[in-house]
């Protein structure tokens, strides 16, 4: 047993930290220090330089263009993102189709579709999610037919993250409506600039709308973009989901966070003094960092334990990883809402360019508190996890 | 990065569980309860023969220089057997001076006894008013001759009434909260003076409160500095919180274990109740709370071995939060899943709520290392 990094993983770290310093544009990271959408240029030109170095797709294989690191290096890399912070992945493309698509996908899909995701050629987006599918996925509708060499795809996908800006989708739909509801629906990918597809925002009530509902109409879709084979698409989405968990802790995000709760209460005052210097306060924030302290510890476990035994069965512990992250993440966003105080309230009128400097520190914050929401709900709800732990890890 | 046992460690491991399979079931522990002190001079040989208490001493002083991973095996391993035996007070605490700041006379006077089972210790720290100040000390050491005078009263001093020699914290210089001219001083528990009152704990353990009237003691009763040796109690401190938390996490492991099993047996409405959501969730909530305390007693035991103190005590402080949180929400959530048998002497799981809720009361509760993490500025 040896919890401390090797000189190598110490050494990488700060490579890492070099590099970024290096080629993340200035104002992409200011727009998320202070909790701004970044824009689809913004975060497309950051993932290109990435991928220029060789880091874009870190955790595929080789072959695929991967970097080969061991399972803590890609933990380090990971946090050094989020805590810089830096846009991560797009993770659509990056941890959810990519994986799918090298793991089942024939040659050819693997040399269509891989280096355009690595390069952000295409934006992707996940239609999986439904109106009346949320976390009993399996009920899903939207129906694939054969007609031929194609697919005529019919129904409506929602909560699609960043729709706006895809050029392509991959979607579960229902190809078997005999089967048990697990058993008769395929992975298909297609354009989201076929005739029959229509995106409509949702307003969320950060008054963003990173949000969209896909409608698909009559949609025609080549017959080669099944992705492995037909009606074991189920197995796919949990493959994928699985990949999902390890990353969802967002220790990086956090620690970010609580850096800038520390460098706004050291500024904004009460009683006379920086909030910094109220014991209620100080004591809130210290049982936030040992909570994160603590995640940060079981993610470590999860990692190190990864390395070892290849992947296969998950730590008991990664159930927690969900759970722990999106309660920690919503207090961070809860303590910079109570820095702020009477200043939470005002309206961002002023969008994005940050021309009012009086209120810029402030504008986002409330939207932040109203977003982060999202983190026990979206990836299996905290409710859901809570049910795998007790099915899956203490036989209930 | 690596949080697999070696070879050694898993050995040791399976050693001390073996062990306590064999001997300390909880039929067991109520016969050892109620033998001469309140624990078993039995088990505490058995524990010599496999030479668990000389683990954390040097090899050069006759032990088998185990370091804070071992010492974390041990704990956690009579953490889940709910051992009642004075290993924290005799072997971590009390080898833990020795081993810090004993000269090589003291080492050879007290640790073969501690290593063959003969001698045990006690930590004669806690007074009226100090709660959970290590530098809040009213007991007096004056120089006397070559020696020292010993006058004051001591609290809740675990193991105390059945001790061989007390360890004692006492102000040779300045005023009661000076964090300078505190010292630490050996004294025979049947030196003139020394009066003891014992009494069970809350837990099942024993300890006693002591007065020293008058004690005197010679000059080769002193460990390290007489007139500064907070830093030394702290890093002694700081080694039995440590302990403390990987006891915890035994106790949790077992208190989670013993609690699911109940609830797939207990069955109401026809049904095992742990069919039932509400209760799948909070066993579900107590597995986390275990395993965020699990990975805290890593981090401290890691802490230990900290060159900057102020590092280490905040790492530590940070983790006695961690567990006592944990304890309190996994020991409180037993007894609630266990129902009204979870309220009787008669049932184990109570056993291990007791314990952890006086874990969670010792060497510093949550609120007040809670503070001190705050105070210096986090772990950020």
């Amino acid at each position: 047993m040896d919890l401390a990094f090797t000189k190598e993983e110490q050494a990488f770290r700060e490579e890492v930290r070099q590099f970024l310093r290096d080629n993340v544009p200035p104002d992409t990271r200011r727009k998320l220090v202070e909790g701004r959408h970044l824009s689809k240029d913004e975060m497309v030109t950051w993932w290109r330089i990435l991928n220029k170095k060789g880091w874009g797709v870190s955790h595929w294989p080789k072959e695929y263009g991967g970097t080969g690191w061991t399972s803590v290096q890609h933990y380090i890399f990971n946090e050094e993102l989020q805590s810089y912070p830096a846009p991560q992945p797009l993770a659509f493309g990056v941890s959810m189709v990519g994986p799918v698509i090298y793991t089942f996908g024939n040659e050819e899909q693997k040399k269509k579709y891989l280096p355009r995701i690595a390069n952000v050629d295409d934006w992707w987006c996940q239609g999986f999610s439904e109106p009346g599918s949320g976390s009993d996925l399996a009920s899903l509708k939207t129906k694939a037919e054969r007609k031929g060499d194609k697919w005529i795809i019919n129904g409506q996908k929602t909560w699609t993250t960043l729709a706006q800006h895809a050029d392509m989708i991959f979607c579960l739909c229902r190809t078997d409506p005999a089967a048990k509801k697990q058993m008769g629906i395929s992975f298909i990918v297609f354009s989201m600039k076929s005739k029959g597809v229509t995106v409509r925002p949702i307003q969320t009530i950060d008054g963003g709308a990173e949000v969209n509902e896909v409608f698909v109409d009559d949609v025609e879709v080549p017959y080669e973009n099944l992705i492995g084979e037909e009606n074991k698409g189920w197995d796919y989405a949990k493959f994928l989901l699985g990949n999902e968990r390890t990353g969802i802790a967002r220790v990086g995000v956090s620690k970010e966070r609580i850096r800038r709760i520390k460098d706004l209460a050291s500024k904004v005052e009460s009683g006379g003094k920086p909030i910094i210097q109220d014991p209620a306060f100080r004591e809130k924030l210290a049982a936030c960092e040992i909570e994160l302290k603590a995640l940060e510890l079981t993610q470590l476990r999860v990692v190190a334990d990864e390395g070892k035994h290849g992947k296969g069965k998950p730590n008991p512990a990664s159930s927690v990883l969900k759970i722990k992250g999106s309660e920690i993440q919503q207090t961070t966003t809860e303590l910079l809402m109570e820095v702020i105080g009477p200043f939470a309230a005002p309206y961002d009128v002023h969008g994005d360019d940050g021309s009012n400097e009086a209120m810029d520190w402030t504008a986002q914050i409330a939207p932040s508190y109203f977003n982060n929401r999202k983190v026990s709900i979206y990836g299996g709800s905290n409710e859901i996890q809570r049910n795998i732990i007790a099915k899956a890890v203490l036989g209930l | 990065m690596d949080f697999d046992l070696s070879e050694e460690q898993r050995l040791l491991k399976e050693s001390i569980d073996g062990l306590l399979t064999d001997s300390y079931d909880f039929e067991s522990r109520k016969k050892y309860m109620k033998e001469k002190g309140g624990w078993s001079k039995t088990v505490w040989l058995k524990l010599a023969e496999q030479g668990l208490l000389g683990l954390p001493f040097a090899e050069t002083d006759g032990g088998f220089g185990g370091g804070g991973v071992e010492t974390m095996i041990v704990m956690e391993a009579l953490g889940k057997a709910l051992v009642l035996e004075p290993y924290l007070a005799t072997v971590v605490i009390g080898g833990g001076f020795l081993r810090h700041a004993g000269s090589d006379a003291q080492k050879a006077a007290h640790v073969p006894g501690i290593i063959d089972g003969s001698k045990t210790l006690a930590f004669a720290q806690l007074e009226k008013n100090s709660r959970y100040d290590l530098f809040d000390v009213t007991t007096t050491a004056k120089k006397k001759s070559e020696g020292w005078v010993i006058d004051g009263e001591k609290f809740v001093v675990l193991n105390g009434e059945n001790a061989d020699t007390l360890i004692v914290t006492a102000r040779t210089k300045g005023e009661r909260r000076d964090h300078k001219g505190i010292g630490v001083f050996l004294v025979p528990a049947n030196a003139k003076g020394v009066a003891k009152k014992g009494y069970p704990t809350q837990d099942g353990l024993h300890a006693a409160d002591v007065t020293f009237t008058g004690v005197e003691i010679g000059a080769d009763a002193v460990l390290g500095n007489p007139e500064d040796s907070l830093a030394l109690i702290e890093r002694v401190v700081d080694e039995a919180r440590i302990a403390l938390c990987a006891e915890a996490v035994g106790l949790m492991d077992e208190s989670l274990k013993t609690t699911v099993e109940y609830i797939k047996t207990r069955k109401q409405f026809g049904v095992p109740i742990g069919s039932f959501q509400s209760l799948q969730h909070r066993a579900s909530d107590m597995f986390v709370a275990a395993e965020q305390a699990r990975s805290m007693s890593m981090f401290a035991t890691m802490a230990g071995d900290f060159e900057d103190a102020r590092e280490r005590s905040n790492a530590i402080a940070a983790a006695k939060v961690q567990i006592g949180k944990s304890a309190k929400f996994v020991g409180q959530q037993s007894i609630q899943l266990h129902g009204g048998i979870g309220m009787t002497m008669e049932a184990k799981i109570g056993h291990y709520f007791k314990r952890l809720t006086m874990i969670e009361n010792t060497f510093g509760d949550t609120d007040y290392h809670q503070r001190r993490v705050a105070e210096t500025g986090g772990l950020i």
